[in-house]
């Protein structure tokens, strides 16, 4: 994983600018750990999404849901729609480097275009439920399709508040720097993870 | 994983800010606080007032259950009352007492670290608890949830769904704050570890809490996709689980359960670490099997994800997995039993001193080990297909959360009791307490194995008459728990206020959270920690203190 390889960098940064703004108290002096706690909680969160996986593969192999009670799948948008947020995934991660050499204005240019790319989706994936012709209660499988894409729009509206977050931020020089981004790192770790679902989510949903 | 030694405060690290000396004052505690220690102490007081009024209902249902016939209270008042018992005892008390109280206050300490990664986060995991315990104890005024802490649909979408969605609120929001809590205790043994402090040196305790923290890490998430499934089906009205609607309601049995077995672990493996600590300090004794202890607690919790459908052996699971899941969880056995007999090698010749402590982890180690015995026994499908939602469960699940997980609580708190409050607790009225408890607690639970091997299915108000008598002794026994629950609460009470001042190290331990005041002030430490190397190495030579020089194997050779 790219963020992995942020963190342990980051894990050798001591008391920054940044962690000392958002420290306990006022006496922090242990070393900045917030992206491997962000990587556990990602932990949970993937195994939310695999659990639900897990009930929709089952869904659909024990007592499977009748062939006929599966609605075709339109895969055309969708298909523009994972594209769009495979590119942005890779939009997002030159911010990083980016940031190590303290160019600001770089990482506002890749977060501003990851967020382009990410609000087309969301709004993709809109247009996609109003020409859907399955309703959430029609079927076990109409419901599960909702439940999983919607699950994950949410995290795509999560991953978008914290890229506007850190467009926001970033316009008062200084926020970020070299030394101190937890902000990027851990917006574009999430943004990756959101990716790295919505491929999985993709294949089972759309092309199993 | 050394790497994370050497990067930490090393020579680069700026001036520290000024250190916080001193301690809080008395109201701290009902503030939002981030100071561990203070909430550690918040856990295990909200966690106790949850383990009494779970009691209470557990109280209430034992007397319903003195005489055959539903005549205390109505049917449906008795699902609601063992309902928000078990949902109470579990999620209220022993997993937030022993990851959240025990975990939050002895981790930092046990490190060498001033407080735990995220000390904000840690509040905000607290502060998650009481208002989830009160929404769940206050729908006694609108609707209680009424299918069983289990809540397996299509009953619990038909069965009071006010209570149902009160519920299903509630554990989602102490499923949140356990997932909060073990990135902290996660994050805090892998990366605050004292320079010096390797894994294998660090306390048992902190290797309990690493395995317990994956298994809420990798588990819980999946019982909050159940529930969220499950709330769709209430509010909403799809058929997730709801066979009328094309709905798979095992899906369900599987998802919850994918939790909640790593759940008993979660119970239970604090407590072995607990005990791991407690008993070389008393016994004045080298823990026995250091490296094998450590180690089982993780195939423990790796074991415990993949044995769940155990659970489900009656649900219709096919014989090829009834059989995998059976062989997985009697491997179980075998990690578990390497900590039952470690810990009675390091008892063997020890000095032991019978304090309440003490007691209560021997009296730990004797319940635990006949709960483990029951638990091989049902986990064979053809005697579990027999004993099935019958009382045979309701003993053995309490042989192992009471006898286990609250014994071993009980033991922590006599243990810390002196390093949390600054205070020494009485003896006299400690034994006392112990007394009562293993007394009512036997009375209670023992003859219900005999209860399920007749027949006597649980989770029902009324029952055959023939049982009558042994159903009174159980009664009996359950009010002896709770009047046992009385000499604690004096002896706690009174010592907080009024006991004896304790010294830093009133047991003479060798352990990290011993070598600073009681309770220590507000940085753990005035300056720098101790590096302790071998925190077992009672009883041996000076010149031996390291971990790989002294093994617990040197019992037989010089029991001093």
């Amino acid at each position: 994983m790219q963020g992995s390889t942020v963190d342990t960098s980051e894990s050798q940064v001591l008391v920054t600018a940044e962690s000392q703004a958002h420290g306990h108290d006022d006496h922090e002096e242990h070393p900045d750990f917030r992206i491997f706690g962000m990587i556990l909680f990602l932990i949970a969160e993937g195994m939310i999404f695999l659990g639900l996986f897990a009930a929709y593969l089952t869904f659909r192999s024990v007592n499977a849901i009748p062939a006929d009670q599966i609605p075709e799948r339109e895969l055309l948008l969708p298909g523009i729609n994972t594209i769009l947020l495979v590119a942005s995934s890779f939009l997002i991660h030159p911010a990083e480097d980016a940031i190590k050499e303290n160019d600001v204005k770089a990482v506002r240019k890749w977060f501003g275009l990851a967020a382009v790319l990410g609000v087309i989706f969301i709004f993709g994936q809109g247009y996609e439920y109003s020409q859907l012709t399955f309703g959430l209660r029609d079927s076990l499988f109409a419901s599960t399709f909702y439940i999983l894409t919607g699950f994950h729009g949410l995290h795509v509206m999560l991953g978008l508040g914290a890229i506007f977050a850190v467009l926001w931020r970033s316009r008062e020089p200084g926020h970020y720097s070299a030394e101190s981004h937890f902000g990027i790192a851990a917006a574009e770790l999430y943004w990756h993870f959101v990716d790295v679902v919505w491929i999985v989510l993709f294949l089972l949903l759309y092309l199993l | 994983m050394t790497q994370a030694i050497t990067e930490n405060p090393g020579a680069a690290a700026p001036p520290p800010s000024p250190q916080h000396k001193g301690h809080h004052p008395w109201w701290i505690y009902f503030t939002f606080c981030t100071d561990h220690k203070v909430i550690g102490i918040q856990y295990l007081v909200t966690t106790f007032i949850f383990y009494l009024i779970g009691g209470a209902l557990a109280t209430a249902v034992r007397a319903e259950l003195a005489t055959p016939a539903s005549d205390l209270v109505s049917r449906e008042l008795y699902n609601q009352l063992f309902t928000v018992h078990a949902t109470v005892m579990i999620f209220l008390w022993i997993v937030p007492a022993g990851t959240g109280a025990f975990a939050n206050f002895l981790l930092p300490l046990q490190v060498g670290a001033r407080d735990m990664a995220f000390p904000k986060l840690n509040a905000v995991a607290f502060w998650m608890v009481p208002p989830a315990g009160i929404m769940l104890i206050g729908s006694f005024l609108i609707e209680a949830p009424g299918s069983g802490w289990t809540s397996y649909p299509p009953l619990s979408l038909t069965n009071n769904q006010t209570g149902e969605l009160i519920w299903i609120l509630s554990v989602l929001l102490l499923g949140t704050s356990s997932i909060l809590g073990a990135v902290n205790f996660g994050t805090t043994i892998i990366k605050m570890r004292m320079p010096g402090l390797s894994f294998n040196q660090m306390p048992l305790f902190c290797w309990s809490m690493l395995a317990a923290s994956a298994l809420v890490l990798i588990s819980t998430p999946v019982l909050a996709g159940a529930l969220i499934l499950l709330s769709f089906d209430l509010i909403v009205g799809t058929n997730f689980f709801n066979p009328a609607g094309g709905g798979e309601p095992v899906v369900y049995q599987h998802m919850f359960w994918f939790y909640s077995h790593p759940a008993v672990y979660i119970m239970i493996l604090p407590v072995f670490g607990m005990i791991s600590e407690i008993l070389p300090v008393h016994a004045r004794k080298p823990i026995f099997g250091y490296l094998a202890i450590a180690y089982s607690s993780l195939t423990i919790s790796f074991l415990g994800l993949i044995v769940w459908a155990h659970h489900m052996f009656t649900s219709g699971t096919p014989s090829w997995l009834r059989m995998f899941f059976m062989v997985a969880t009697m491997i179980i056995a075998v990690p578990t039993g390497i900590k039952v007999f470690s810990w009675v090698a390091t008892l063997w010749g020890g000095k032991i001193s019978l304090n309440s402590a003490m007691l209560f982890a021997m009296g730990f180690l004797s319940m635990f080990v006949i709960g483990g015995l029951s638990g091989v026994m049902v986990a064979s499908v053809p005697f579990d297909i027999h004993v099935h939602d019958t009382y045979f469960i309701v003993a053995h699940l309490h042989y192992v959360l009471f006898g286990g997980s609250v014994f071993g609580l009980y033991a922590g708190i006599y243990h810390w009791f002196p390093k949390m409050t600054g205070r020494m607790m009485n003896e006299t009225w400690g034994r006392l307490h112990f007394v009562l408890t293993l007394v009512g607690f036997n009375l209670c639970f023992m003859p219900m194995h005999w209860l399920g091997l007749q027949g006597m299915p649980r989770r029902v108000a009324e029952y055959d008459p023939q049982f009558a008598t042994v159903n009174l002794v159980c009664s009996i026994g359950s009010f002896l728990l709770a009047i046992s629950t009385l000499p604690f609460l004096y002896n706690a009470i009174h010592a907080w206020i009024a006991g004896p001042k304790a010294s830093g190290n009133p047991w003479n331990a060798l352990g990290l959270e011993w070598q600073t005041t009681s309770p220590p002030p507000i940085e753990n430490w005035e300056g720098e920690p101790p590096l302790i190397e071998d925190s077992y190495a009672y009883g041996s030579k000076p010149g031996k203190k390291s971990v790989t020089a002294l093994k617990g194997s040197d019992l037989w050779k010089t029991p001093v």
